[in-house]
């Protein structure tokens, strides 16, 4: 990514674009001079200090959990009440409760509920999509399993809201708070939820409430940003408006500042809830009950079909959530009609009746088991994995082979195999050359870390694939992206896709994936593609339609081709979201490097996974964490710094 | 008013149907409702099992479960968890029982030396094997692959694009300690150490070389219900003695066979709980245990119908840990 940023920002200042050429030469000179010196690297099996000094630590909170007073009245307390929130939520509407074989509100009741939910806040289409993907859900055969994953997800989002809207609002007021959020919300997101799964469930012991407050370190940045987001771009003149007529901040809040950000905030709560349940899978590893389950059990037994089902309940939930948010968001524009009341108002009744028959009778309080449609999807999945995987591997192989051998291995051998203090003063000199001096401390702050860190030559491992994996998504990210901006149809085909490969969790796919491409860095640097990669279309299709329709006509009218068009019109104009898309693309690079440590990726992600797995290896995991975050931080402000100065100039 | 008539008009509407349906049945929840439990009646009480994520030890649980519901009227809690958070639950009382311990020195000194909260409750009659081994078309093929001298030999057919110019030895599950790259260096091996990650991915590509007839050699473990499927053949690395594995740098043997081992809470095992001493004479073979994790794995049995197909053909078996 940096070398294609370089290529760019020579053509706006060829002055500066030969150098940075000429340090490229030199590194690559040096580097092939000096290869195998000084690499810093450590066999994985081995710790430094460092690490031993994380396992102590681990090991004296396991020793004193139980007579310290900061556990006993603040990490049990905090316990308590989460682990009370969920099962309450599990009672209602997933687990047999209050003495009574079934939940509180059986199927029948929830699916009411929602739909009227979706009637009062979103359209009667979103409402008739709520009613059609439960009932597939239920026919899925994972009914309990699925309303254990939202009684999971709906406890954390609403503490991420509880906690994040408040800080949000605080964050959109304070420019000094703003920037002390911004980069613990950054470490929340970036760092691996492996590293902290052992450490919660030390703090909070086994348990609904662990489950639920990993998911919620997850979930709680975007109901920050969002909000922060949406109290920034209130208008000055609104708000000056409000002053002038005298009003107290209190008043300026609750009447001008939240009123005007509502449609933002709903949009952080749809992203809080995409995020709780991206969660679900690995959130199981410490005993989160739910669909995530299911899929860590199908994959013991490489049950492609199984996993695939649960994957798909998944994928379903978060596509009828996420409607049901933005329709709520959008909907507040319009005016409401006439009989908007009384529909709603029979609605609500016949919801009340829906609820009572589901706590009465057994057919609408478990979802009936005759019409099963699960094992047949679990079946014809299945076997579709398996012809692709026998059918295609040599191809994929092959592909495999010639991308690891042209791309992969010089960068790789280029940054790994040169000594740490050679790649340092590369990362220097980059961005001091596309950045500024503030940047080049950050840089040199990150390159310390990382040294400090014992993990050197893993981080250079993982630099290598994640550049590969960001460029990558790029261009799958500009390509498909301007194609949906260009045609209305595909975007309504392409969409969809997208949403489902952003929602379906990513051990689903790992079997195939190791099937067509064997456990490989290759097959790493792949997942981080599909998981990355509708993010950036998305936002560069965005991008793109929001360039001006003047300016596209005017190019089209002076006789420019399409491809003209695209390139020297449509493309810098939205700049802007292609610097998103990128910065963007490579935090979801980076939040699959652990699952590239599943698949055969070695490095951080595999250090990481290790940690979890086994307690010598636990502080080496957490410095792997660490060294990820500083990768995305190097990498993001880099990237940021180089498009601001290009837009300077 | 037009709207108090209205919402009228709804009530009766909705009562109408209510009636309808009441009139047309439906099992009730109160009379539908199943008894909890089954069992002789006799109080038996809690029982926490740690359940690991492979599906020997799974197959472990099943059938413990079953005996303990089904002959002792106990309440069987199971909980999904890796197993150094197993450990962690003896200390905080969440989990009373770990049914397949594989080994795991620091722990045992942290929860059972220092904290004293665990204790060895003997070993589950399991052996557990890790080794390096090949998909068998290879073993057929090469006879004489199977000596790790001929390693060398045979570099070429192992290469793969991670490895580069030398042969792929792929490791797999992080969970398990691998003396793999000192073994490489100390016998002298032309191979690179590569990191599959996760078990999935291991058994993918055992599953691919033996089904492709590819070449692969690998870490693996037996028991596992994989092996029933492809018959994996062990590569005789030099014999494992007392102490051959004391530095981890030097290591140059095979690794040991591991008894499979029991620990529990040691208040639990205090207790007098009839689970506890289930728990305590709990014991089966290797083969055992392959077999119902094959009625799991392959057969795609639940828990319940896997034990009790094996419990029903291995009364005197389940009699031996019950008396």
């Amino acid at each position: 990514m940096t070398v294609l940023t370089a290529s760019r920002a020579a053509l706006a200042r060829p002055g500066r674009g030969r150098v940075i050429a000429a340090v490229l030469v030199v590194f690559v000179v040096l580097g092939a001079i000096l290869r195998g010196v000084n690499t810093l690297s450590l066999v994985p099996s081995d710790t430094t200090a460092l690490h031993r000094w994380f396992n102590d630590v681990n090991h004296w909170v396991s020793a004193n959990r139980n007579d310290s007073p900061l556990f006993l009245y603040f990490f049990n307390e905090i316990r308590a009440f989460v682990d009370g929130l969920t099962t309450l939520f599990q009672n209602l509407i997933s687990q047999p409760s209050f003495g009574r074989p079934v939940p509180v509100i059986g199927w029948l009741g929830v699916v009411a509920i929602l739909t009227l939910l979706a009637l009062a806040f979103a359209t009667l289409r979103v409402a008739l999509l709520v009613v059609a993907g439960f009932l597939f859900i239920g026919l899925q055969g994972l009914w309990e399993e699925s309303m254990d994953t939202l009684a999971l997800t709906l406890s954390a989002v609403l503490l991420a809201l509880v906690i994040g809207v408040p800080l949000g609002i605080w964050a959109g007021l304070s420019d000094r708070v703003n920037a002390v959020v911004t980069p613990v919300l950054d470490f929340l997101q970036t760092m691996p939820t492996f590293v902290y799964l052992a450490p919660f469930t030390l703090l909070f012991l086994i348990g609904p409430a662990s489950a639920t407050l990993v998911t919620l370190v997850y979930a709680l940045p975007p109901a920050v940003r969002y909000t922060a987001h949406g109290i920034r771009s209130v208008p000055r003149a609104s708000v000056e408006a409000s002053e002038s007529l005298g009003a107290t901040g209190f008043q300026r809040l609750v009447g001008v500042l939240l009123p005007m950000s509502a449609r933002t905030i709903v949009l952080g709560l749809n992203q809080t809830i995409m995020a709780a349940l991206s969660m679900a899978t690995v959130a199981a590893l410490i005993d989160a009950p739910g669909l995530g389950k299911t899929i860590l059990k199908a994959l013991q037994t490489l049950d492609v079909g199984v996993s695939f089902n649960a994957g798909l309940a998944i994928v379903v939930m978060a596509i009828v959530l996420d409607r049901l948010t933005t329709a709520a968001a959008a909907r507040r524009s319009r005016r409401p009609s006439r009989f908007r009341l009384p529909l709603l108002g029979v609605a609500g009744l016949g919801a009340i009746f829906a609820v009572y028959l589901s706590r009465t009778y057994v057919w609408a309080a478990e979802f009936p088991s005759d019409y099963n449609i699960g094992d047949d999807i679990a079946r014809h999945s299945g076997s579709f994995a398996d012809w692709l995987t026998s059918n295609l591997s040599d191809v994929t192989g092959w592909l495999k082979d010639t991308a690891t051998a042209l791309l992969l291995d010089p960068l790789q051998t280029l940054l790994v195999e040169s000594p740490w203090w050679l790649v340092a003063a590369l990362l220097l000199a980059l961005a001091y050359l596309l950045g500024n001096l503030r940047v080049t401390v950050v840089t040199a702050v990150c390159v310390a870390g990382l040294v400090f860190s014992g993990l050197w030559q893993d981080s250079m491992t993982t630099l290598a694939a994640t550049l590969l994996a960001t460029a990558a998504t790029m261009l799958l990210g500009v390509a498909i992206g301007v194609w949906m901006a260009r045609s209305r149809r595909a975007d309504l085909v392409i969409r969809p896709v997208l949403d489902a490969l952003q929602v379906m969790p990513p051990f689903v796919y790992l079997v195939p994936f190791l099937a067509l491409f064997a456990a490989s860095r290759f097959t790493a640097v792949l997942a981080a593609v599909l998981y990355a990669a509708p993010v950036a279309i998305k936002i560069v299709a965005d991008g793109i339609t929001a360039v001006p329709a003047t300016a596209v006509e005017a190019a089209t009218a002076s006789g420019s081709s399409s491809w003209q068009t695209i390139w020297k019109v449509q493309l810098p104009m939205a700049r802007q979201s292609l610097v998103l898309a990128a910065n963007q693309g490579i935090c979801y690079v980076l939040a699959m490097i652990v699952v590239g440590g599943l698949v055969g990726a070695g490095a951080l992600g595999y250090d990481v996974v290790a940690g979890f797995s086994q307690g010598e290896l636990f502080g080496k995991g957490l410095t792997a964490g660490f060294a990820i975050v500083i990768l995305g931080i190097m990498l993001n402000r880099i990237t940021q710094a180089a498009a601001d100065r290009r837009r300077s100039i | 008013m037009r709207d108090n008539v209205k919402a009228r008009r709804v009530v009766t509407g909705a009562a109408a149907v209510a009636l309808l349906l009441a009139g047309c049945g439906g099992q009730t929840i109160e009379s539908g409702s199943a008894s909890s439990g089954g069992g002789s009646g006799e109080d038996c009480g809690t029982v926490n099992i740690a359940v690991n994520p492979w599906v020997g030890y799974e197959a472990d649980v099943a059938v413990v479960q079953y005996v303990a519901e089904n002959e002792l009227g106990c309440t069987v809690n199971t909980k999904d968890l890796t197993e150094e958070v197993s450990w962690q639950g003896f200390a905080s009382g969440e989990i009373d029982v770990i049914l397949e311990d594989w080994g795991h020195p620091d722990l045992e000194k942290q929860y059972v030396d220092e904290q004293k909260v665990a204790e060895k409750v003997g070993e589950n009659g399991n052996v557990g094997q890790i080794g390096w081994f090949v998909p068998p078309w290879m073993a057929e093929k090469y006879p004489d692959i199977t000596d790790y001298k001929n390693l060398n030999k045979y570099a070429d057919l192992f290469k793969t694009s991670e490895s580069g110019d030398k042969g792929q030895v792929l490791d797999g599950d992080p969970s398990y300690v691998t003396n793999d790259e000192a073994l490489v260096k100390n016998l002298d091996l032309d191979y690179k150490v590569v990191y599959a990650g996760s078990e999935a991915a291991l058994i993918t590509a055992f599953r691919q070389a033996e089904e492709k007839k590819e070449p692969l050699l690998g870490y693996f473990y037996t028991p596992q219900w994989f092996l029933s499927e492809v018959p994996l053949v062990k590569v005789d690395l030099p014999t494992y003695e007392e102490g051959c594995d004391a530095d981890p740098e030097k290591v140059d043997c095979d690794y040991p066979e591991t008894p499979l081992t029991k620990y529990a809470r040691t208040e639990f095992m205090n207790s007098g709980s009839a689970a506890a001493e289930l728990v305590k004479n709990f014991s089966w073979t290797n083969d055992d245990q392959n077999e119902v994790a094959k009625y799991i794995a392959e057969d795609k049995m639940d828990y319940e119908d896997a034990a009790k197909k094996w419990v029903d053909a291995n009364q005197d078996k389940v009699d031996a840990w019950l008396k």
